[in-house]
């Protein structure tokens, strides 16, 4: 059973978005249908807004207001360490943290032949650029701990290692707070691999 | 262990189901397209999370329904374990143990552990390699449910890189050399989950020849000896792949980087992962002649047979604190006769629990006369 005209349009439309299936679709429009006019334009024109006037920024490739981000003109952020990630919002996920005081650079993805993308299709040569005036002296390689995060961590690692920089990559191991009994193997025996000396 | 309760909603033919079931042997007797095999099925796919009939979840899902739920409390050592299974058809399934939500729906694998042998297995015997693979790795999991992941990840390259090499040969063709940069990674990635994969295969199979060949004996005493040999890719490195000891799996990845740099122009050319475990075959032997294409029609289903009952050893050995696996006979007494119907038979009634279906009682031996079902008009009967 369809809807007719508008109301399906919409429910067709918030049915792409990801993590949005059919019924939460039909739920988001019928709320949206009977919703105050002022809330629905201020969404709508968010919307606009949000596709017009966020930039990259021309640095590190983050999401910014201005040409360049907040984090890349910080004067008070360390300029030698660089946190490489795949997508904007794993910076604010190691932001959240306060424990990086470096900067970030943004990739904009992983490698996925699957999905035609390559190292061309990623701010690969905007972050060989930044490494060039040799002011950064530690990357920190941040991608994804799945197989394509950790390709395209191989593959940066073998081309910047003989530039002779610092390059390391985050550990991957056991969550704070949890219990051994319930880790799973695969996050278990990378624990160990990675385990270290306790001083 | 043994399989105390079994629900289904929306599985196949049944809107719902309920048995209550008990050690020893389960005999469920219903027609043809009664539903018994689909019961059994459900208990096969909530030990390995994929069915012994078809390679997708759709068919799984009562048509006209969404979503699937197969749920069993299993009692091992003493203790009982309930398990719950979702199949949602084109999404990742949903799992749950004791009634909590797990991570990934992987993580209830080994939970439930059991071996089914059904008419589908001699396909096993008389199909393509990729069959024969899937039986050895079925294996491998159930030894090892870490393995699952290994075998997911191995998948996943796979895919990767051949995307990777059909775009790079298109591009050196024309001139370019782009793509080939980071071939280096996928091929290290290849090497290093194949090898993990094809350790672990070359240990289950060390492992399962004895109990096979034995099982083979049994099942047809008057006939030569089974063997089975792993027949891989890696021919030209490793001419003789030595089983005892298994090859250490840093081993294993050096030689497959190095064949997959000897190889890396033809995989260009062809757009293939021309080197790997998804190349390799297990040849099953009897005496001196290969099954495949030598062997009658009984001398096939006595060498599946025999695969599965040495499975059943193996994993029974591999465990042996009370919680030995559970055998499931799916419809195979009719294609026996006598004689292997009574070693079958035999096997059967010494297992903690064993659930065999038949269209007709009669065809099931008479050391099997545990519970009986009947099955019939979308409800299950116990009779006895």
């Amino acid at each position: 059973m369809m809807y007719e005209g508008a109301v399906q349009d919409l429910i067709d439309e918030l049915g792409r978005l990801p993590g949005v299936g059919p019924k939460s679709a039909q739920r988001i429009a019928f709320y949206l249908l009977a919703s105050e006019q002022v809330d629905v334009e201020r969404l709508a024109s968010t919307l606009i807004r949000v596709k017009n006037d966020v930039k990259f920024c021309s640095i590190c490739g983050n999401v910014s207001e201005s040409e360049q981000c907040r984090i890349c003109t910080d004067t008070r952020r360390d300029p030698t360490i660089i946190c490489v990630v795949e997508e904007p919002k794993d910076v604010l996920a190691v932001e959240r943290t306060r424990e990086f005081r470096g900067r970030y650079h943004v990739l904009g993805g992983a490698i996925s032949p699957i999905d035609g993308v390559g190292p061309d299709d990623l701010r690969i040569r905007e972050l060989l650029v930044r490494l060039r005036d040799g002011v950064v002296t530690e990357l920190i390689l941040a991608t994804d701990p799945n197989l394509e995060g950790e390709a395209t961590a191989t593959y940066l690692a073998r081309m910047i290692n003989p530039m002779g920089l610092t390059v390391t990559r985050l550990a991957s191991g056991l969550p704070v707070g949890g219990d051994l009994e319930y880790a799973d193997e695969v996050t278990l025996g990378r624990a160990f691999s990675g385990r270290r000396r306790v001083d | 262990m043994y399989v105390r309760h079994l629900t289904v909603s929306d599985f196949r033919s049944w809107r719902s189901a309920d048995v209550a079931l008990e050690p020893g042997p389960s005999v469920l007797v219903g027609a043809n397209g009664q539903g018994k095999t689909n019961l059994v099925e459900a208990l096969g796919y909530l030990a390995t999370l994929s069915s012994h009939r078809v390679p997708t979840d759709a068919p799984l899902v009562r048509s006209g329904t969404e979503r699937a739920v197969i749920g069993a409390a299993i009692v091992a050592a003493g203790r009982e374990l309930r398990v719950e299974v979702e199949i949602t058809p084109g999404r990742a399934n949903r799992a749950k143990l004791n009634g909590s939500p797990v991570p990934r729906a992987r993580d209830v694998l080994g939970a439930l552990r059991l071996v089914l042998f059904a008419p589908e297995d001699l396909a096993i015997v008389r199909g393509d390699p990729s069959e024969r693979r899937r039986f050895l790795d079925d294996l491998v999991v159930a030894r090892s449910p870490r393995m699952a992941g290994v075998r997911a990840d191995y998948d996943r390259v796979l895919k990767q890189r051949s995307a990777l090499l059909k775009s790079a040969g298109a591009a050196r063709r024309s001139g370019g050399n782009s793509d080939l940069r980071t071939l280096d990674v996928w091929d290290g990635h290849l090497a290093a989950h194949g090898a993990q994969l094809l350790s672990a295969r070359l240990a289950a199979l060390a492992a399962l020849r004895p109990h096979a060949a034995a099982a083979y004996a049994q099942v047809a005493p008057a006939s030569v000896e089974l063997t089975l040999q792993y027949n891989t890719s890696l021919t030209a490195a490793l001419p003789e792949l030595p089983e005892a000891p298994v090859p250490d799996p840093t081993l294993l990845e050096a030689v497959l980087l190095s064949e997959l740099a000897r190889v890396r122009s033809a995989e260009l050319e062809r757009g293939v992962n021309l080197v790997g475990p998804h190349r390799d075959d297990l040849d099953l032997g009897l005496g001196q002649l290969a099954v495949r294409g030598y062997a009658s029609h009984g001398e096939s289903w006595s060498t599946a047979l025999a695969l599965r009952l040495g499975s059943y050893e193996l994993l029974r050995s591999d465990y042996p604190d009370g919680a030995e696996p559970i055998l499931i006979l799916d419809d195979v007494f009719a294609e026996l006769d006598v004689n292997r119907r009574e070693q079958l038979a035999l096997v059967a009634s010494k297992a903690e629990q064993s659930v065999i279906t038949a269209a007709v009682a009669s065809d099931v031996p008479d050391q099997l006369q545990g519970a009986r079902f009947d099955v019939h008009d979308g409800e299950v009967r116990r009779v006895r």
